[in-house]
């Protein structure tokens, strides 16, 4: 694999993140009982669907094969989809889909500052870009996980069994692969062992503001940046996908 | 599960550096940062200011307009108030 590969392929992976995330917040659109918070979470879900568009118009141009953003969006099955499994698992109810969100966002934030001093600078201007929004997605969830956490008996234990929930997912985020090792020796890419020792340090300080504990467990899934991903996968695809399949180049 | 009310905020942008805040409208919120979190998300999505402030509605101390014409309308009648009602005497300079 040439260095020109390697970031098309990773580059491809961090839109997949976004869309993927982005479209399980999507499912939530009008389903939120506050209506800033419903603005909120539609905000947000846009904003990860405004950086796949980034990732993805900057990966057609390196593959230089003439295909689209909506090609890569709209047109690979799933097992050409490298997302992480993290992103990918259902909203559930609400601590579900604050700690998803928590879990995932101090990892992205670290890997966008990263990235932003990557040596390929067209990457190094989307993870700019993305960083803002990211921080205030961040700020948003972090304090809503400190209100459920350190807020009622029941929302403390959900929140907590959220957390003991999603826990497995995490261990992938740090897994150094060989896209990961060919951006960190050719484009001055991020450490994943870096971003794991601050994340770790990060999200103890907001598990501990709302009281709830780390968990210990340390059998982790994996599969999502190989391309096997959970049972949920092919529905979200499906919904995801439908429409400009059954209708190709169809148009508003 | 509690289907009591979030309080409610005013919300004041400044729509840049050196103009006053001005109130732009209301939300719902469970705390002060919610509120501004909120205010953000609601009022300033198409970068309509630089600078945020959120307070209880209910921390406003607002006149009453049942007591209008004792708050307001003395004021009418003094003229004198205004420095139109002032003559200067010519010769005045740098005033």
């Amino acid at each position: 694999m040439t260095p020109e590969q390697a970031l098309r392929a990773y580059v491809l992976r961090l839109g997949d993140n976004a869309l993927i995330l982005g479209q399980r917040m999507l499912e939530l659109v009008a389903a939120y009982p506050e209506l800033e918070e419903e603005l909120a979470n539609a905000n947000f879900a846009l904003d990860y669907i405004g950086q796949a568009r980034m990732f993805y118009s900057y990966a057609c141009e390196c593959e230089g094969a003439g295909r689209s953003e909506d090609d890569l969006a709209f047109f690979r099955p799933e097992h050409e989809f490298r997302n992480l499994l993290l992103v990918e698992q259902p909203n559930g109810h609400f601590g579900d889909t604050i700690v998803r969100q928590v879990l995932f966002d101090v990892y992205y934030l670290s890997l966008l500052e990263a990235l932003m001093r990557c040596s390929d600078a067209r990457l190094a201007e989307i993870a700019a870009r993305a960083e803002k929004e990211v921080r205030y997605h961040l700020r948003h969830a972090a304090q809503w996980l400190v209100r459920l956490g350190d807020g009622t008996d029941e929302s403390h234990q959900k929140a907590q069994q959220s957390l003991d929930d999603l826990w497995r997912y995490t261990g992938e985020m740090f897994e150094v692969d060989a896209l990961d090792e060919a951006m960190m020796t050719s484009f001055d890419g991020p450490d994943l062992n870096a971003i794991g020792v601050e994340w770790q340090k990060k999200l103890s300080g907001i598990v501990a503001e709302a009281t709830l504990t780390l968990p210990q467990e340390k059998s982790m899934a994996r599969g999502g940046k190989q391309g096997i991903h959970s049972e949920h996968f092919g529905y979200l695809l499906a919904e995801l996908q439908i429409l400009p399949r059954t209708y190709p180049g169809a148009t508003w | 599960m509690s289907e009591q009310e979030w309080p409610l905020y005013e919300v004041f942008i400044r729509s840049r550096g050196g103009l006053s805040h001005r109130h732009a409208g209301s939300l719902h919120a469970a705390d002060d940062q919610m509120a501004l979190n909120n205010a953000r998300d609601t009022y300033t999505r198409r970068s309509e200011g630089v600078s945020l402030w959120v307070v209880r509605s209910d921390r406003i101390v607002a006149s009453d307009p049942a007591e209008t014409s004792a708050f307001f309308s003395p004021a009418e009648d003094k003229i004198y108030r205004h420095p139109t009602f002032y003559d200067i005497p010519d010769g005045v300079e740098n005033l």
